[in-house]
Formats: C-alpha cells, sequence, structure tokens
C-alpha cells in the first residue's frame, strides 16, 4: 500500500519521456542562443576572436536543459537554483576545456568572466522559456507553445541583429583607418589609443576637404525649401478637396494616390531632357521643383485624411463670424491640425534628404551638390573607405536624430499615407 | 448639365483656384513628363544633341593697321558645334567702331549705321571655316583710342532645329530595344527581383509585426529600431552593405570564416551564380541577385512590419478568445484567425511594394551598378540613355516598363478577389 504510494508519487514527481525532451531541447536552443551572440558580439567588439566548439555547445545545452528542468520540478524558488546551477555548469566547461569557453588564447580573466556570465545566463533564458509549462506531463499544446517561445526567441535576435549591425558597422567603420580595419576585419570595436584627431580623422576631411560641410548646408537648403514648397500647394489642395464642392471633386480625390504610382524612371529621361534645354538641370530651383511635385501627391492625399477628421462646425462658425476662407484656413483649420502639419513636413523633409536619383542625374556643379550627390564623390579607388563610411554616418544621422525625435508622428504618417521608398 | 446657383459656382471656382499650384507642378513635373517620355521614344535623340546645336565663331586680328589708309584683318574661325545638324538662318552682327570701312567682307553683309550685318544662311553639320574681312583705317580710327588694337564686338545668331520638338518619328528605338539580346534576361531579373523583393519584405515584415504585438519592455524602442532600415538614406546604407560583404575584407566573409561555415570567401555583389551543394542536390543559385533581393527585403520590411502591425492591433481580442475555448493552439489561429484578418493589408501591401520595386533604381544601382545578372529594367533605362547616350532608346525603355507595369497591374485587378 504505501509502497504502490511512494511509486504513485515518485511517478508524478518524475518527467516523462517527453518532458525530458522538452527540457533538453529548449536548454540546448536557449544556450545556443546565448554563447552564439556572446560569441558573435565578442568577436566584433574585441581584437580576440572567438570560436565556439559546436560538441562542447551541444553538451552543455543538453546539461543546463536537464538541471533546470528537475530544478524546476522539485523546488519552488529556483531561480537562485538556477544560477547556483548555471555557475557549476560553468565550472565544468572551464576545467574541461582548458579554461576557454569561447576560445581565447590562454586562460585569463577574460575567459571566466566570459564563462561566469554565460552559464547563469543561459539557464535564465532556459527557466524563462519553461515558464508555465508542466514538465513533468506536458500537455498536447504544449510543444507548440515552446516552439513559439523559441522562434519568437530567434526572431528578436535576428531582427535586433540584421537592423543594428549594418549601422553600427557604419560607425565603426567610419572610425578606423585601412590597416586597422584590414589587420583584423572582424573586429569593430571603437579604439581611442591613437587620440580623438586620428579616431575622428575620416570626419573632418570629408567636412573639409570634400566639402561636406557645404553639402550638409545645400542639403538642409534642399529639404526645408522643398516642405515649404510642398506643403503650401497640398494644403490649399486638400482644404478644397475636403471642404469644398465642385465638378469632379470625387474622381480628383481617388486619383491623387494614383499619380504617386508613375514610375519615377519613366520622368527621368524626359525632365533631364526639358531641363537641359531650359537650362534648369544643374540648378537648385530645379532640383527643388522635381522634389516638391515628387512629394505633393502624398503630401495633400495625407492632409485630406486629417482634414476628414476635423469638425466643420467650427469653420463654419468662422465663417458664419465673417472670416473669409482664407482667414478660417489660417486661424482654425491649420492650428488644428499641427500634428498632422509636423508628419506631412517630417516625411517631405526624409524624402528630400534622402533622394538620390534626381540629385545624382541634375547636379554637375560641385558647390551645389546635396550630400547624396556628394557621397558619389567619395565612392572611388582613391577616397579611403573609411572616408565613405564617414559620409554615411554624416547623412544618416541627422535623419535618424529627426527621426527619433518625431517617432510618434512618423509612425501614424507612415500608415496613413505610405510613404513610396 | 447640373446648373449652379451662385454660391456653388462660386466654391467651385474657389477650389478651382486652390487646386491650380498643386495641379500645376504635378502636371509639369509628372503627366507632362510621362507624355514627353513618350514623345521622346519615337525620336532619334542621343544625349549630345540635347544641346542644341550652336554656331561658334573665334575672332583674331591677323593684321593691325599701322596708319590712315592701311588695312585691318581680321580672321573669324566659324563652326558649328553639331557635326550632324545644320543651322539655319545664320546671321553674324560685327560692332564696327568709327573710321573703319569695310573693304572686302566677302559675303552677303551689309552696312546698318555701325553694324555690319553679315548673312551666311545655312551651316551644314559639321561646318567649320575660316572668314576673312578686310577693313580700311581711316584718320578718326587713329584719334580714337577707344576701337585700336582691339578686336571687334559681335553676336551671332541661328536658328537650330530643336531635336525634342521636331516632327520625325521612328520606330527604331523601339526595335533596338526589343531585339537586343539583353532585354528578355534583364525582364526576367526584374520579375524574379521584384517578387523576391516584395515578398521577402512582407514575410520579415509580418515576422517582425508578430514579435512586437505583444506588451513588454523596450516594446517602443524596439518598434523605432525596426524602422532604421526605412528611414536611413539609400546610399548610406547601400554602400555600406557593399562595404561589409566585400570579398577581399569584408567583415561578413571573415566572420563566416572565422565561424567554419565558409571556406572560401564570396564576393556577394559580384558573382553571378553560386553553386550550393545541399545533401548530394546542386543548387545554382543567382549570387548577385539574391544579395540584392536580401537588400530590399531588409530595407523594406519596416514599411510592411508598420502596416501589419496597425492591422493586428486592431483585430478584436474576442476573436482569440473564443479559438481558445474552442482548444486552438497558436499555428491554429494564427492560420485561422490572423492571416484571414490580414488578407486585405498584405494584398494592399503587395501590390504597392511590387510597384515600387518593379520601378525601384537606386539599390540595385548603388549595390551592383547592374552588374552579375541584377541588371532590372530602371538600370537598363538608365544604361541606355545615360550609359550608351541613346536618350531615344531609354525613353523606349521606359515605356516598355511603363507597358509591363500596366499589364500586371490590369492582370492583378482581374484576378485579385474582391476588393473593398
Amino acid at each position: 500500500m504505501a509502497n504502490s504510494v511512494s511509486k504513485a508519487l515518485i511517478r508524478r514527481r518524475f518527467p516523462s519521456f517527453f518532458g525530458i525532451m522538452v527540457m533538453c531541447i529548449v536548454g540546448l536552443f536557449s544556450t545556443i542562443v546565448v554563447i552564439y551572440i556572446l560569441a558573435f558580439l565578442i568577436s566584433i567588439l574585441s581584437p580576440t576572436e572567438a570560436r565556439v566548439s559546436i560538441g562542447a555547445v551541444f553538451l552543455a545545452g543538453v546539461f543546463i536543459g536537464f538541471s533546470v528542468g528537475f530544478l524546476k520540478i522539485y523546488s519552488h524558488n529556483s531561480l537562485l537554483i538556477g544560477i547556483v546551477t548555471g555557475f557549476s555548469v560553468g565550472l565544468i566547461w572551464l576545467v574541461v576545456y582548458n579554461f576557454r569557453p569561447f576560445g581565447f588564447p590562454e586562460p585569463e580573466s577574460r575567459n571566466i568572466i566570459a564563462g561566469i556570465i554565460t552559464f547563469p545566463l543561459s539557464c535564465l533564458v532556459t527557466w524563462k522559456a519553461l515558464k508555465d509549462i508542466n514538465i513533468l506531463r506536458p500537455e498536447r499544446g504544449h510543444g507548440e507553445l515552446l516552439f513559439i517561445r523559441i522562434l519568437r526567441g530567434f526572431g528578436m535576435v535576428f531582427f535586433v541583429l540584421i537592423v543594428l549591425f549594418p549601422f553600427y558597422f557604419m560607425l565603426s567603420s567610419s572610425l578606423k583607418s585601412r590597416a586597422e580595419y584590414l589587420q583584423d576585419p572582424t573586429n569593430l570595436s571603437i579604439s581611442i589609443a591613437r587620440g580623438l584627431n586620428q579616431l575622428f580623422v575620416g570626419y573632418t576631411e570629408v567636412l573639409n576637404r570634400f566639402h561636406f560641410a557645404r553639402y550638409i548646408f545645400n542639403s538642409t537648403f534642399v529639404a526645408i525649401a522643398t516642405v515649404v514648397l510642398t506643403l503650401i500647394p497640398a494644403i490649399l489642395g486638400a482644404y478644397a478637396v475636403t471642404r469644398l464642392y465642385f465638378p469632379g471633386r470625387k474622381l480628383l480625390s481617388s486619383s491623387i494616390l494614383l499619380i504617386y504610382m508613375f514610375p519615377t524612371i519613366v520622368l527621368v529621361i524626359p525632365l533631364y531632357s526639358v531641363f537641359s534645354q531650359l537650362g534648369l538641370r544643374d540648378t537648385l530651383p530645379g532640383l527643388l521643383i522635381v522634389y516638391a511635385a515628387m512629394t505633393i501627391p502624398v503630401a495633400l492625399y495625407m492632409l485630406r485624411s486629417y482634414f476628414q477628421t476635423l469638425p466643420r462646425d467650427i469653420e463654419e462658425q468662422g465663417l458664419i463670424d465673417g472670416c473669409n476662407r482664407g482667414e478660417v484656413i489660417w486661424r482654425i483649420t491649420l492650428p488644428l491640425s499641427g500634428p498632422a502639419l509636423a508628419t506631412v513636413a517630417l516625411y517631405v523633409f526624409m524624402i528630400a534628404w534622402n533622394e538620390f536619383l534626381f540629385a545624382f542625374m541634375f547636379l554637375d556643379t560641385p558647390e551645389i551638390f546635396t550630400l547624396s550627390r556628394g557621397m558619389v564623390t567619395l565612392n572611388s579607388q582613391e577616397v579611403p573607405r573609411q572616408y565613405l563610411m564617414a559620409g554615411a554616418v554624416i547623412i544618416t544621422v541627422p535623419i535618424m536624430v529627426l527621426f527619433f525625435w518625431f517617432e510618434k508622428y512618423l509612425v501614424s504618417g507612415l500608415t496613413s499615407g505610405g510613404v513610396k521608398g | 448639365m447640373r446648373r449652379y446657383s451662385g454660391m456653388a459656382a462660386r466654391e467651385a471656382r474657389l477650389a478651382l483656384w486652390m487646386l491650380i499650384p498643386a495641379f500645376l507642378i504635378v502636371f509639369a513635373i509628372i503627366l507632362f513628363p510621362v507624355f514627353t517620355n513618350f514623345w521622346i521614344s519615337f525620336k532619334s535623340v542621343k544625349l549630345g544633341e540635347l544641346r542644341p546645336p550652336s554656331p561658334v565663331v573665334r575672332e583674331q586680328v591677323v593684321k593691325q593697321p599701322e596708319q590712315p589708309g592701311d588695312e585691318l584683318i581680321i580672321r573669324y574661325r566659324a563652326r558649328n558645334t553639331s557635326q550632324n545638324v545644320a543651322l539655319e538662318n545664320v546671321v553674324m552682327t560685327i560692332i564696327v567702331p568709327e573710321g573703319l570701312k569695310p573693304v572686302d567682307v566677302g559675303y552677303d553683309c551689309s552696312f546698318r549705321g555701325s553694324r555690319l550685318v553679315c548673312n551666311f544662311g545655312r551651316w551644314k553639320g559639321g561646318f567649320n571655316k575660316t572668314l576673312e574681312m578686310r577693313f580700311e583705317a581711316e584718320q578718326s580710327y587713329f584719334s580714337e583710342n577707344s576701337g585700336k588694337g582691339k578686336v571687334l564686338g559681335f553676336t551671332i545668331d541661328a536658328s537650330a532645329p530643336n531635336v525634342l520638338t521636331n516632327l520625325k518619328f521612328t520606330l527604331k528605338n523601339y526595335g533596338f530595344v526589343l531585339s537586343g539580346r539583353e532585354f528578355w534576361p534583364t525582364l526576367g531579373a526584374t520579375v524574379v527581383y521584384t517578387f523576391g523583393g516584395t515578398i521577402g519584405s512582407i514575410i520579415l515584415g509580418l515576422f517582425a509585426a508578430q514579435l512586437l504585438n505583444a506588451k513588454f519592455l523596450g516594446k517602443g524602442i524596439l518598434r523605432g529600431l525596426f524602422l532604421f532600415p526605412y528611414v536611413a538614406p539609400v546610399i548610406a546604407v547601400a554602400f555600406t552593405w557593399s562595404f561589409f560583404l566585400d570579398p577581399f575584407s569584408g567583415t561578413v566573409n571573415a566572420l563566416l570564416k572565422q565561424f567554419g561555415l565558409m571556406e572560401r570567401s564570396i564576393s556577394f555583389l559580384s558573382e553571378r551564380s553560386f553553386n550550393i551543394d545541399l545533401f548530394g542536390l546542386e543548387i545554382n543559385l543567382p549570387l548577385a541577385l539574391s544579395t540584392v533581393i536580401a537588400f530590399e527585403s531588409w530595407r523594406y520590411f519596416p514599411f510592411a512590419f508598420l502596416f501589419i502591425l496597425a492591422r493586428l492591433q486592431a483585430i478584436p481580442s474576442q476573436l482569440y478568445e473564443s479559438a481558445e475555448v474552442d482548444g486552438a493552439g497558436a499555428f491554429r489561429k494564427f492560420w485561422n484567425i490572423t492571416i484571414p484578418q490580414l488578407m486585405t493589408v498584405l494584398t494592399t501591401l503587395f501590390l504597392l511594394r511590387f510597384m515600387w520595386t518593379f520601378n525601384k533604381f537606386d539599390d540595385v544601382f548603388l549595390l551592383t551598378g547592374g552588374a552579375a545578372g541584377t541588371k532590372t529594367l530602371p538600370i537598363s533605362v538608365y544604361d541606355n540613355a545615360f550609359g550608351r547616350a541613346d536618350i531615344g532608346a531609354g525613353a523606349a525603355t521606359a515605356v516598355l516598363l511603363f507597358l509591363f507595369l500596366a499589364v500586371f497591374l490590369i492582370l492583378y485587378f482581374h484576378y485579385s478577389p474582391e476588393e473593398q
């Protein structure tokens, strides 16, 4: 009697085969993610290269999954125990693999620190992944749930990596001389050992010798002028389309976006030809008018959507009180559409700032180059790549700063208009 | 037709005035050029002919008069800037200072006041001649210091036919483009690139939106981060990609080798094809084209991501709750609720991204310049018009691009399920 009770207890306390599989697989995946991320970070952020032994990771992963799973069954305050397990696994690793978790050349403090970080972290991730899952008797949906968790984990790592890596690469290689870079292409750490002057030599050269200071000014001017040139016709047009009745209103309203769909490359040849003959090609006004025309349809469309949400009563009240249309727009409609105007202005600014094709085709005189056009001059065999990347940072940073500052507006703007790209 | 009362007519007039600025700019820069492109595609225009031919004259004094009665001899080197287009009605007006009398000017010239107007008539293409004129100097020429020893001022005028506005049409451009060896491979690459880039960016966007469709710490920052590739200037990110994918010194190749995933360097952007040995199965991957597609997917997934995320957040949670009661797992919920709910936004995204990718020029141009099997139609437009300096052929390629896109849109709307 007592025997069978204890047997039942043990059975209840001991995971099924499926449960053990789950623990091991989760442990394995968590460890792989943690170790490879760390190895990657060590590779690119330090002069040492990290080599990971796949077999060792496999063993450690299974072991971690196993121990964390069992701890989870037998203990309730397991977080602490998880960390302790992590340390012990780390210790075993250090002993078995000769104190070299990432294959660093010699046993030194860096190895030990890496080991101390890696394994508890793997344990924690495993712990998180096993949350809410009955390891003793996994239910039907649990496999799926786990699969999705693993997928989410990989997904997060994947997306953060693909989004950040190119930009970090841009920044770090703008701060490295050719010799430094060639010496170890996987080392993307930023070292200030040579002094700040040497560190920023790419920037000073690009700004002065390659006239990027001038191009920054040109680009800013072009972008702001485009905003003004776009907003005025777009505001007037959007107001007319939403508030006034005229024949053909519906048709016009629905064809605005259609215009936006015209392939830009189809416009290049005729604009190039006609502007050449009119003497407008190599001039900033010529470029501005093209940018304005490219952004007016989407600006009009976005403003139209916004004006439709504004209540008409206030405007009508204004009209009754004796304002004319111009005053109504200036005093009532525009102050109410602050956020929409900010969104549209930012978008137009961004499009004009980033534009490459027309700047490249139209501008020949270095005095009026925009940054996009100026970047082309850096892309040559004679100019060090460091300068090219410094130029890339210079052209990217202002738009990123603006973007982070006004992220809220931009997100709503993107989905309301669908900015062409 | 409905008649408008005074108020309504005034309102319509006001609307017209308010729409005119936007309309004029859009007409001049978008609608009119589309028409012009069509026009140019039927004309034989080379890049160099865009600048209309003009007469160029250089003046040189051969002999200065020493004393009254001497001759002043001036030589004019005159040429037509164009090699094949004739100039009509070439008229040169020479300003003759006081005290000079034309002796032998040869051509059809007449004196009008202090101006000598010479009518040269027609200069053929490639016209290049030296004209000589003789003047006799009188006493007053020496007394007035102003004119002496200097060349004479002149202006020259001519009418030249404008290559763009004349009425000569040809089908040569289309024949050239369509019979070119490169045309059909280019179209093929464009279709692969467009489908690949469109589907790639939508799938990445779908995954990213799924990841962020939950409440957790740092979600706002991640959402901002995910938009980076889309808002950064294309020229900066394209150069960065080609730098880190570089086969000789690129970080990606170095990392792949270091982690033991590759034995030799791969030129991601300049190798046409790459053989993969997958369990004994040889797969030939168009490498450069795949890299360009990967770039396109990377750069535009944020666009799909935002649209999908906005739609995901609008799906009523009751749908999921009742599915859970029925025992549906996560994948079933995704297939049976999320995907149907996203269908409209996905089809819209597909349409938009397809059109924009089809027309995309900058990305491929900056990454590969159209080499190694990545030449798409927009690149071909550029190559014909500016690389080969044949504006007419470029315009014809652009018209074909436009037609292919139109055919696609017609097919799409014909076969797509009911739109809202």
